[in-house]
């Protein structure tokens, strides 16, 4: 920083600088921490609706047993898993192994195709339709969210993977982009454990 | 594409050619071939330019301020006597609610965003903003959005729900047919858009500033727009949260707002006024930035406490999360509460009367041009205090719960958001005008549209204060005769002529300097931000050369700029720089023109606007937009995918 400014009148010599950043030298990184505070706050509000709804309640939850908790649970398990796959993966494409890489998408694109099969069941083990009060808008709107969450980043992820198999894989902006796409599903995991207490916990309070 | 149009000097240029020993000239010429739009139609739909769609951001957010000013005169004239029958109270309900949502949503946010989406980029010295194309699908969504909510109201459709669309009028129960859905999906449009360029403008301003524009040496207006950016990625979440949970309960059947399944009416004005105050400094904090950045170059000196302001800037801008509730103080909360949000109401005057000293102390220790931009601001200054005292005067509970719902806080919030936006607006165009087109705008003009616009909009206003005193509500159509309330309303009417005169004459004066204004050269003012330091209006590229920055005011106090070299020219490249220091860390490529943007932005409003009507149009509507955003990030062998 000083250097520049030590030296009056010469030209700053960029050329060579690497042709992209990693990580926190990469606009994209920077985008998905914006869009993660986005939809970060997005949830907050809504989970915040939930707790508000359930403090104005007489009772809570509202004309309906509590959740069933097997479907949701899985969920929750087969995520958690997930990240062990999702962390390797964020490693490879560090290393730009892309041998490596192109299992672990496959990998990771399966892992989010397998939390889908309980989600659809988990739908039902709620116990109330979003119709029948606001207890049940509150959670059908809650685990839509999430759904929704989940399928993007799978779609997101099925691209990605389809790319890594092209010509276009051998590319160090492409290993950012998997190094991307692992911390956003860190964000999808993480963003459900909150989701998951408040669903399931706080009816059996 | 682009590169097969670029002609025969493309077989000259190396794959890796860098800018460091190519005469000026040809160092344009390359330039312009690599970050160029095409004069043709596909030009016009694919342009990433920030300074194209910026202009065009701001054009229609004017256009949009015009038709609302429209509506604004068709309630004067509708209230100029009591028990007029020009409007209908059907129709008058939906022109008041048009009028304010035209206002706050197609072009008070939208307007300050779209100058920053101008300016942003080269008041920091970098070629593009950060994602380009996310810019212009975010320009494509939010023209979308005002046209859904114009062709609602030209088709009797428009929403009469008032601007803020409390439940449960705007509910099932009594908002039949499709007007609030209308309402509350031109919602997700600009709030799509606004959240879009939010994230462009934070990452373009931490991560492509010039190299040694430390945080220190960063704009004032640069700061604000951080700020503000940061205001609306937390606000605006609030009102897609209340706007979508709204749709359900009009479409799916949801109790959201429904007390009688568990709902709650309440929760919807938390939710709205999470946003909506936070709303006001969104629309406040550019325009603080934008006094920042004109008092300066007319004072003929340095801001006077650059720091005190930053921090004014970011302690408003999270102080602006703890009053909503001051939206609600009619509503019974308890007392605690209310007492609380007075407080954090009143302690927002803190930052604010910072901000108010710095600047009069950056006045009073210079030598003041009175141009036209200053003028704007002095305005600014006499009619924003009076704005801010009657809100210390609403922040207090009692008073509020008289004058709720009345003139009063009709002409409070005027103040505010006229006072304190649009006329620092007006400033900002009279400024920044020479920068967009090259041309200076009517100094003398300048001058009669200012006095006009001051003592019309304070002739219009001020007498509402006593309008609601007297007890005439708001967004009522007509009163009757025996009310003692005609005299003022009629001489409220006849002001309004005077500030609508002020704008028309300002409209007139853009058209006409857009033309024939005279020639207005890099740096007519002798202003100090990198902004003044290229041509007016800048090339496709900004900079031929990138600036390397050393004080907070580059053009005073440096005599001869200095610059980097060493950024390939065949292709589009700029410099990403450290977040504190912006120390260069890489020279990274920035996205070429794509038509992609713009079938994503037509794929996004159809599935939009068919879920006003249908729900599982959430899902066959998704598919387009998923093909159109695989088109838009698919990788397309352009030297701008090397790495």
């Amino acid at each position: 920083m000083t250097s520049i400014l030590q030296k009056p009148r010469m030209a700053f010599d960029l050329s060579e600088l690497p042709l992209h950043g990693k990580r926190s030298a990469s606009l994209t990184w920077w985008g998905t921490l914006g869009f993660m505070l986005i939809e970060g706050s997005g949830f907050a509000l809504v989970l915040a609706v939930y707790l508000y709804l359930a403090s104005i309640a007489t009772e809570w939850p509202l004309g309906a047993p509590p959740p069933d908790l097997l479907p949701g649970t899985i969920v929750t398990a087969v995520l958690l898993l997930s990240l062990i796959p999702n962390m390797l993966v964020s490693r490879w494409a560090r290393q730009e192994d892309l041998r490596k890489v192109r299992i672990g998408m496959i990998v990771m694109a399966l892992l989010g195709i397998a939390p889908l099969v309980p989600r659809a069941f988990e739908f039902s083990a709620l116990n109330v339709l979003w119709d029948s009060n606001a207890y049940g808008s509150i959670t059908w709107t809650l685990l839509g969210l999430h759904t929704t969450h989940l399928i993007t980043d799978l779609i997101d992820t099925l691209v990605l993977s389809a790319l890594m198999f092209t010509r276009h894989g051998r590319n160090p902006r492409r290993f950012g982009d998997v190094q991307d796409n692992a911390m956003y599903w860190n964000f999808v995991v993480l963003t459900w454990l909150p989701i998951y207490a408040s669903l399931y916990g706080i009816p059996r309070l | 594409m682009m590169r097969a149009e670029a002609g025969d000097l493309q077989h000259s240029i190396a794959p890796d050619m860098r800018d460091t020993d190519l005469a000026p000239e040809v160092l344009d010429r390359q330039l312009e071939r690599v970050w160029g739009t095409p004069a043709t139609l596909w030009g016009i739909l694919a342009t990433v330019d920030h300074k194209r769609i910026g202009r065009r951001y701001v054009a229609t957010a004017f256009i949009f301020l015009a038709m609302g000013g429209v509506l604004a005169l068709l309630m004067r004239l509708q209230l100029a006597g009591p028990e007029r029958r020009l409007i209908g109270p059907d129709r008058y309900n939906q022109i008041f609610t048009m009028h304010g949502a035209n206002m706050m949503f197609l072009f008070a946010v939208p307007v300050m965003e779209a100058i920053a989406v101008y300016l942003v980029p080269l008041m920091v010295g970098t070629r593009n903003i950060a994602f380009p194309r996310l810019n212009a699908f975010s320009y494509w969504i939010y023209l979308a959005g005002g046209v859904l909510l114009w062709v609602a109201f030209a088709l009797d459709m428009g929403p009469d729900i008032g601007w803020f669309a409390y439940v449960p009028l705007s509910g099932p129960q009594y908002g039949s047919g499709k007007r609030a859905d209308i309402w509350a999906q031109m919602i997700t449009f600009t709030e799509i858009a606004a959240l879009a360029v939010a994230v462009e403008l934070v990452v373009t301003v931490l991560k492509q500033r010039a190299p040694g524009m430390s945080l220190d040496r960063v704009p004032l207006f640069v700061w604000a727009m951080l700020v503000t950016s940061f205001c609306v990625i937390m606000a605006m979440p609030a009102i897609m949260v209340a706007s979508t949970s709204l749709i359900l309960d009009r479409l799916v059947g949801t109790h959201f707002y429904n007390p009688a399944e568990g709902g709650d009416v309440l929760l919807w004005q938390h939710l709205f006024w999470f946003f909506g105050h936070p709303e006001v400094y969104i629309i406040f904090l550019p325009a603080v930035g934008m006094i920042s950045g004109i008092l300066p170059t007319f004072a003929r000196r340095p801001i006077f406490g650059y720091l005190p302001l930053v921090l004014a800037l970011i302690a408003t801008g999270i102080l602006a999360f703890g009053l909503w509730v001051h939206h609600m103080f009619a509503t019974g909360l308890p007392r605690l509460g209310e007492s609380f949000f007075t407080a954090s109401s009143m302690a927002i005057a803190i930052p604010n009367g910072v901000q108010i000293f710095c600047w009069l102390a950056t006045l009073a220790l210079g030598r003041p041009v009175l141009a036209a931009p200053l003028l704007f601001v002095l305005a600014f200054f006499f009619t924003f205090i009076i704005g801010g005292l009657s809100g210390v005067m609403v922040a207090s509970v009692p008073l509020d719960t008289q004058v709720h719902d009345t003139y009063f806080v009709v002409a409070h919030f005027h103040y505010v958001l006229i006072g304190g936006a649009v006329f620092p607006l007006m400033g900002a165009i009279y400024y920044w005008f020479p920068k967009l087109t090259g041309r200076m705008m009517s100094e003398r003009v300048g001058r009669v549209v200012c006095g006009l616009v001051f003592v019309g909009f304070n002739l219009t206003f001020f007498p509402m204060h006593i309008l609601g005193l007297q007890g005439m509500p708001r967004r009522i159509y007509t009163y009757q005769p025996d009310m003692p309330w005609g005299g003022l309303n009629l001489f409220v009417s006849l002001s309004s002529c005077l500030l609508a005169a002020g704008f028309l004459i300002f409209f007139i004066d853009i058209m006409r300097c857009m033309r024939w204004g005279l020639p207005a050269g890099d740096n007519p003012w002798n202003a100090a931000t990198l902004e003044w330091a290229t041509t007016s209006p800048p090339r496709s590229y900004n900079f031929a050369r990138i600036p390397v920055v050393s004080s907070a005011n580059p053009l005073w106090d440096e005599p001869e700029l200095l610059v980097s070299s060493g950024l390939r020219v065949e292709r589009r490249e700029l410099v990403i720089s450290t977040v504190a220091a912006a120390v260069p860390e890489a020279r990274d490529a920035s996205p070429a023109n794509s038509i992609w943007p713009f079938f994503a932005a037509i794929a996004t409003t159809g599935m939009l606007i068919s879920s006003i009507f249908t729900p599982w149009a959430v899902v066959w509507g998704s598919l387009p937009v998923m093909v159109t955003l695989i088109g838009w990030f698919w990788p397309k062998s352009t030297p701008e995918d090397q790495a």
